[in-house]
């Protein structure tokens, strides 16, 4: 295998790699977050049912992250494995922020573990909840501080370039890039929102299969809810990201608007197909792109024209783009529809095709996750160290790297597949009504037993 | 101590922590396994499922935090290891992937599925085997560059010795460790029976493990004798090591003291690895790495090492709680505490 095909071959097995591990890790940051709420929730409002949704959501949570952390271990030794020489770079610069991120796995690590198996230990239903604590926190640090790493990717700071080497290194200049706070800030707004949806989508199909148990509309009501609030919080950040690439990396903007002449009063493109340089059938929104990139309608936008060929991305990436900001926005409607039509008291909120928009939304948000992405690391090519390095000279040069390929994508299948039937099975046997009613049982059977002690 | 050599036993520490609850934790698999296999499951699946439940990611973290810090503190061995590991460190990430997620469905999703433990089992014992060519290559004599690049000559690793030598300790060892801590652990569980069956293995696996380990000693005065003479240098910490093993099977024979035949267990390997790892100084990929050559930048050490500090100000007291609330728990261990998992 030549150079050429270990290059192609890296790329593919990294973009396999992460896109699965996404899903599992986006679950793994948002859900910590919607347990804790519905535990507070449950507290606060003295009802059983909220602490049971966090009992609940935990057990399936645990079979995500063990899939989370295998394959999240697998991605971190790959860099090494497939970049070789980008990590031995990455190393001197980023090194910092990706060591953290192991702290924050650890410290997230550790109480996961009491938190699960304290179920029954507190009297206190507060105490075990401080457990959920550094668990958010741990899983939100991890998506943190490993943001960063990719943040310096597309923003290289913290050092000089002085003759091919690097000196001037300042660690936390590098941390701190220019793109660290848009990306990290989406990213982790996004996760709470796709969390959200996902455990919406559940309650809403629990509803549509004839449970019709006030449980699963607490729950419904409750991550609808906090959807809106993070998909809102998406979109504005979503912008900010836009400001930010016009500034800092405008060929990745411009090849998403499909944006190729410098202009001012620039529009922005939805949707269309491209043929040559010509946009066709796409909808056009004048001034749009400029308010995006500059919050201004008549600031220049830089077009495609004024980069070098050869450092231009794919621009495939702009159906990425538009995919991802359309769920966004499709998103933030259902939600809000939900949310202002229990307060209106909307019947249709509760009609069949309604309910099963609002299980569509679970998968659609992972679906926005992955191409999102997608955009953020096809956008940046052909660099791995945007300015700095090329994919080509980061790639290892070893020679078996397609048929590690195949066995991680055996790999992946297989765990994908496991994971679903194991999640299936587990809510299957153990339908909320049963627990509820166990529960119960089991209360009345403890109250006999004290009775039985004090006569 | 110079940041460099600061840095490596930083790293070194780590591995060692990982060594031990990775060997306890491959070790708790294949043993579980091999109870299903011969109709034991009754004796030993509850001590060894009690043991395993809050930890089992844990044990992880160890193995990620050592490879990341090696990055952080020598990024070459990024280009040396990365470049030329690719297909025996992606098999061992394989394992792994397998051997995590199965754990957590047999354990959460589908209790007493017997094809999750067999894969559970057979990954743990494969996967120590798979990890420790690592140390066979540092050794040296198994990279040749081309052309500038390292490239891995397999055919010279699979017919040396010394791999299969490395191979063999390993997997000895993985079970010897786990085996003695199981030891303990039933005990402290009031589990007769458990604690009888783990001694027995304990002390089936105590002679391969230290045979092995001479023989790696006897291999490397061929293989690379810079490495011997050195190790010889530092003959008192394996004699120390040699003492503390015998101490430890004394113990295990005569059934007494088996918490202190834990710590015996911990020192015994304590004095070999850090014996082995000082004796390789100043090599980490012998002949064509050192830690001199290899360190991070005096900026980026010095962030790493403040990082560090104040992780482990934060790490170990949650450790510590994580011991005292399982581990150190008298009603835990024994099961009589209700503390059903989610």
């Amino acid at each position: 295998m030549g150079n050429e095909e270990a290059v192609f071959f890296s790329r593919l097995l990294t973009e396999l790699t992460l896109s699965f591990h996404i899903i599992y890790a986006t679950i793994g940051v948002g859900v910590p977050l919607m347990i804790m709420i519905a535990q507070w929730v449950g507290i606060k409002k003295n009802d059983e049912h909220y602490i049971l949704l966090a009992r609940r959501w935990a057990r399936g949570f645990v079979i995500t992250v063990a899939v989370g952390v295998v394959t999240g271990t697998a991605i971190g030794m790959q860099l090494s494995l497939l970049w070789p020489n980008f990590m031995e770079l990455a190393g001197q610069v980023i090194a910092l922020p990706l060591f953290m991120e192991t702290f924050a796995f650890f410290f997230e690590a550790i109480f996961l573990g009491i938190y699960l198996y304290t179920w029954d230990r507190f009297d206190n239903q507060k105490k075990h909840m401080l457990l959920l604590v550094p668990v958010a926190i741990g899983a939100s640090f991890s998506a943190v501080f490993i943001t960063m790493v990719n943040a310096f990717m597309n923003a290289p700071k913290g050092f000089d370039l002085v003759d091919g080497n690097l000196v001037n290194i300042q660690p936390l200049a590098a941390m701190f890039n220019p793109a660290m706070p848009t990306k990290v800030a989406h990213v982790v707004v996004t996760a709470y929102m796709t969390a959200a949806f996902v455990l919406a989508a559940i309650a809403a199909f629990r509803l549509l299969k004839g449970s019709d148990h006030v449980y699963h509309k607490k729950a419904l009501y409750l991550t609808m809810k906090l959807g809106l609030i993070f998909s809102i919080g998406a979109a504005v950040i979503g912008d900010f990201s836009g400001k930010y690439l016009a500034e800092y990396q405008p060929e990745k903007l411009a090849a998403a608007e499909w944006h190729f002449e410098t202009e001012g009063k620039a529009p922005l493109m939805m949707y269309g197909v491209l043929d040559g340089q010509e946009v066709k059938y796409a909808i056009k929104i004048p001034y749009a792109l400029s308010i995006l990139a500059h919050s201004n309608p008549t600031a220049e936008v830089i077009g495609l024209n004024d980069f070098p060929e050869d450092e231009i991305p794919p621009l495939y990436v702009h159906y990425l783009f538009d995919t991802m900001v359309t769920i966004g926005v499709l998103m933030i409607l259902i939600s809000g529809v939900f949310w202002l039509g229990r307060h209106l008291g909307w019947r249709f909120i509760q009609s069949r095709w309604f309910c099963w928009l609002l299980v569509a939304g679970g998968p659609l948000s992972i679906i926005a996750i992955e191409m999102g992405w997608w955009y953020a690391e096809v956008g940046r090519q052909p660099w791995i160290l945007r300015g700095i390095m090329k994919v080509p000279e980061a790639a290892t040069t070893s020679g078996q790297v397609d048929t590690m390929l195949y066995l991680f994508a055996l790999l992946y299948l297989v765990l994908g597949v496991g994971s679903v039937i194991v999640l299936r099975r587990m809510f299957r046997r153990n339908p909320v009504e049963r627990e509820i009613a166990d529960r119960e049982q089991a209360r009345i059977e403890e109250e006999r037993v004290k009775g039985g002690d004090l006569s | 101590m110079s940041l460099e050599v600061l840095g490596i036993s930083v790293l070194m520490t780590f591995l060692f922590g990982y060594i031990i609850v990775g060997a306890i934790d491959f070790g708790a698999g294949f043993f579980n396994a091999y109870s299903l296999l011969t109709g034991k499951e009754r004796i030993l699946t509850n001590v060894i499922q009690r043991y395993l439940s809050p930890v089992w990611e844990v044990t992880n973290v160890f193995l990620v935090f050592f490879f990341v810090g090696m990055i952080g503190f020598f990024p070459s061995t990024a280009f040396y290891y990365g470049t030329t590991m690719l297909v025996p460190l992606s098999l061992a990430l394989i394992l792994l992937a397998v051997r995590g997620s199965y754990y957590a469905f047999e354990t959460y999703g589908a209790r007493g599925h017997k094809g999750y433990s067999f894969m559970y089992g057979a990954a743990g014992l494969l996967l120590p085997a798979s990890l420790s060519i690592v140390l066979t290559i540092s050794e040296g004599g198994f990279i040749d560059m081309v052309d500038g690049q390292p490239v891995l000559d397999y055919a010279a690793l699979f017919t040396s010795p010394l791999t299969w030598a490395i191979v063999f300790l390993s997997i000895a060892a993985t079970l010897y460790i786990s085996a003695v801590f199981l030891t303990w652990y039933a005990w402290k569980a009031g589990d007769p029976d458990a604690t009888n069956l783990l001694r027995k293995y304990a002390l089936i696996w105590a002679l391969p493990t230290i045979i092995t380990a001479t023989g790696i000693v006897w291999e490397l005065r061929n293989h690379n004798p810079e490495h011997y003479n050195q190790l010889l240098g530092l003959w008192w910490m394996f004699v120390l090591s040699g003492a503390l093993f015998i101490g430890t099977v004394y113990l295990l024979w005569k059934r007494r003291n088996y918490g202190l035949m834990v710590w015996l267990l911990i020192g015994q390997f304590a004095f070999a690895f850090y014996g082995y790892g000082i004796s390789h100084y100043p090599y980490l990929l012998y002949p064509h790495l050192t830690i001199y050559d290899s360190f991070t930048n005096p900026a980026m050490a010095t962030a790493l090492i403040i990082a560090f500090i104040l992780g482990l100000a934060l790490l170990v007291p949650s450790l510590y709680l994580l011991l005292r609330m399982f581990l150190f728990n008298k009603d835990y261990v024994k099961g009589r505490k209700k503390d059903e998992h989610a």
